[in-house]
């Protein structure tokens, strides 16, 4: 095995190479393994250097790129409405909330207004990506765990059922291509919204289920609870969003404090996790699906009939004027955002993804010092890393 | 959240010698942003940090931007003689704008829950000065975001802890997201036997023998 760590601090020590009392031999007292880029639990091609003292975990660096196709640069070549479905296969898991982020940003460039039905629409779906999404998470989780197969089958069981749904009114299951620059593409019938209220309602049945077969499960409490623990302060630090900065208690969600699309007219709570361990990054999903379908409940009883596009958003020769704007919202995994200038021209001159699961490896290794390597499978679970996402 | 001016005054009169301009932008976002001096960024963003008030300790966006050299046209109308008659005539001046690469950072505050507050560093051009402040001391998030820029952008930023290409690979020697990068007919180019790399493979053989006048017989037709 060669010795491909870089040093963290490259003015104290020799770049490039690692110190002497870590060099991989096996009679010393640290080996390096090279997880990944081919692993099963690494959710894609993700590769991790790790240095091991026995089975304890004393220093990891991942190594990104396998998937990058610079995507950014694809977008600056792209039209706008060219990037749109570009836009799904980022997080393929989230295709909605991507074209969701992506169309805030174009419609801040701009100043487009949105009409009501779309705004509820886009509410809808958007939550319903987040119930599968966490869903998904969840049973891969326990799949790193060892329980292999069936929790995750059961999560599919009801991801289908979602995904079902957008395909009736999008055509696709994960790349929807669904928002368009003031609106949505496609109107939903009284049927779909009927299917739709029925499969939400039925959900939290799933959950306490789920809940109850696998929360409360000796093995998970003992596999997650003081694992990979997080303080509040090195999360706000470090850019942590979504899911796991709630998991630290910190109160910070993107819909209540920014208040896009027509969020503040829906009731619903954050939960706070307390300790910032794997158990609760794992709790914080259990919990935010429970508060989705409070929001979907409330939203497809409010919604009416109406417009879903505005009429005034031009779709050929489409020129924001010059300008920048940065749109974000509350995605799954956490704060997703676009970063866009404009030069007044048919392409934007910057595009800029804001990849909420690629920054929250940020603090990989600090999760997983101290740990065993088999911990380190739970904790890259726990963070929820799509690699279309990270290297976009 | 204050407004641009108020955080600029503010900034102004707790670092001593910092300038700020204000970036506008023309557009309908009405996101404008703060242009910092590089001397005196550091010790800017740790005051906008560590403010009571401002207090933006979240870095949630770090990116870079290239803005290539520009030319720009000016028309002016001169007074001149021609023949002895006084005629007004146009005259273009062409000014030359050199280029340079751009570090945007988009702060929010979580304790105050405002933002966002938009501040840029510029380099001083676009090689050998492609050089700013690394701000992974004040946010750890600027830590894998300014890789990325190094990466894409050739941004060096010095005090960064670990500052190496994070997306493409170690080899990769030109910054891919700079506007004027041409990407090469193939990436995974390696020297086949030709020019000195085939004189070095003939070295290697051992030359022919000499012929002693048997090349001279040939097969005649009869």
């Amino acid at each position: 095995m060669s010795a491909t760590i870089q040093t963290a601090h490259p003015e104290t020590e020799q770049p490039g190479r690692l110190p002497p009392q870590m060099s991989s031999r096996l009679d010393g007292e640290l080996l390096e393994v090279s997880m990944g880029p081919q692993h099963p639990s690494t959710h894609g091609v993700f590769r991790m250097n790790v240095a091991l003292e026995g089975e304890i975990v004393r220093k990891l660096k991942p190594v990104f790129g396998y998937l990058h196709r610079n995507h950014e640069k694809i977008g600056e070549n792209a039209s706008y409405l060219g990037s749109m479905p570009y836009t799904d296969r980022l997080d393929y898991f989230c295709s909605m909330t991507n074209n969701w982020a992506y169309a805030l940003s174009v419609e801040k460039l701009v100043g487009i207004e949105v009409p009501e039905r779309a705004e509820y629409l886009r509410v809808i779906l958007a939550e319903l990506t987040r119930l599968q999404n966490h869903a998904s998470l969840l049973g891969f989780l326990l799949s790193d765990m060892g329980a292999w197969g069936t929790p995750l089958m059961y999560a599919f069981r009801e991801r289908e059922k979602i995904l079902d749904l957008f395909e009736s009114l999008s055509g696709s299951r994960m790349m929807c291509d669904y928002m368009r620059f003031g609106g949505c593409r496609v109107d939903a019938d009284d049927e779909w919204l009927a299917r739709a209220k029925q499969i939400v309602d039925r959900f939290p049945k799933f959950l306490d289920e789920f809940e109850q077969l696998i929360l409360q499960n000796e093995i998970v409490i003992a596999r997650t609870q003081n694992v990979g623990k997080l303080s509040p302060e090195l999360a706000i630090s470090a850019g942590i969003t979504g899911p796991m900065l709630r998991a630290c208690g910190v109160n910070y969600d993107v819909r209540k404090v920014d208040g896009y699309g027509i969020y503040p007219r829906f009731k619903f709570r954050i939960p706070l996790g307390d300790h910032g361990d794997t158990y609760d990054r794992l709790m914080m999903r259990a919990l935010e699906m429970h508060e989705s379908v409070e929001i979907l409940k409330q939203a497809l009883t409010q919604i009416q009939p109406g417009p879903i596009v505005n009429p005034k958003v031009k779709i050929r020769a489409f020129r924001p004027p010059v300008g920048e704007a940065y749109g974000r919202i509350e995605g799954p995994k956490g704060e997703l955002g676009f970063y866009l200038i404009s030069d007044g021209g048919p392409n934007p001159y910057r595009y800029r993804v804001r990849p909420p699961s690629f920054i929250n490896l940020t603090v990989l290794e600090d999760l997983c010092l101290g740990h065993t390597v088999a911990d380190v499978m739970v904790i890259l679970g726990s963070v929820d890393i799509v690699m279309g996402e990270v290297d976009r | 959240m204050e407004t641009l001016e108020q955080i600029k005054n503010r900034v102004e009169l707790a670092v001593r010698g910092a300038k700020i301009d204000i970036v506008v932008n023309p557009g309908p976002s009405q996101q404008s942003s703060l242009l910092i001096d590089n001397e005196h960024a550091v010790a800017v963003a740790k005051f906008l940090r560590d403010h009571p008030v401002l207090s933006f300790d979240f870095c949630s966006n770090a990116t870079g931007v290239d803005w290539l050299d520009r030319v720009v046209k000016k028309t002016t109308k001169v007074k001149t003689f021609v023949e002895g008659v006084e005629k007004e005539i146009d005259q273009t001046t062409e000014e030359k704008i050199p280029g340079y690469l751009e570090a945007v950072y988009h702060l929010y505050s979580i304790k105050h829950k405002h933002g966002p507050l938009i501040i840029r560093l510029r380099t001083a051009n676009r090689g050998e000065g492609a050089r700013l402040p690394s701000f992974t001391p004040i946010w750890r998030s600027a830590e894998l975001q300014e890789r990325e820029i190094f990466d894409l952008y050739g941004i060096h930023f010095e005090g960064h802890p670990d500052l190496r290409r994070i997306l493409m690979w170690d080899e990769f020697v030109d910054y891919p997201m700079r506007k004027d990068y041409w990407d090469p007919d193939d990436y995974e180019w390696e020297p086949t036997p030709h020019d000195d790399v085939l004189e070095r493979a003939k070295q290697h053989y051992t030359p022919r023998p000499q012929l002693d006048g048997a090349e001279n017989i040939t097969a005649q037709p009869q």
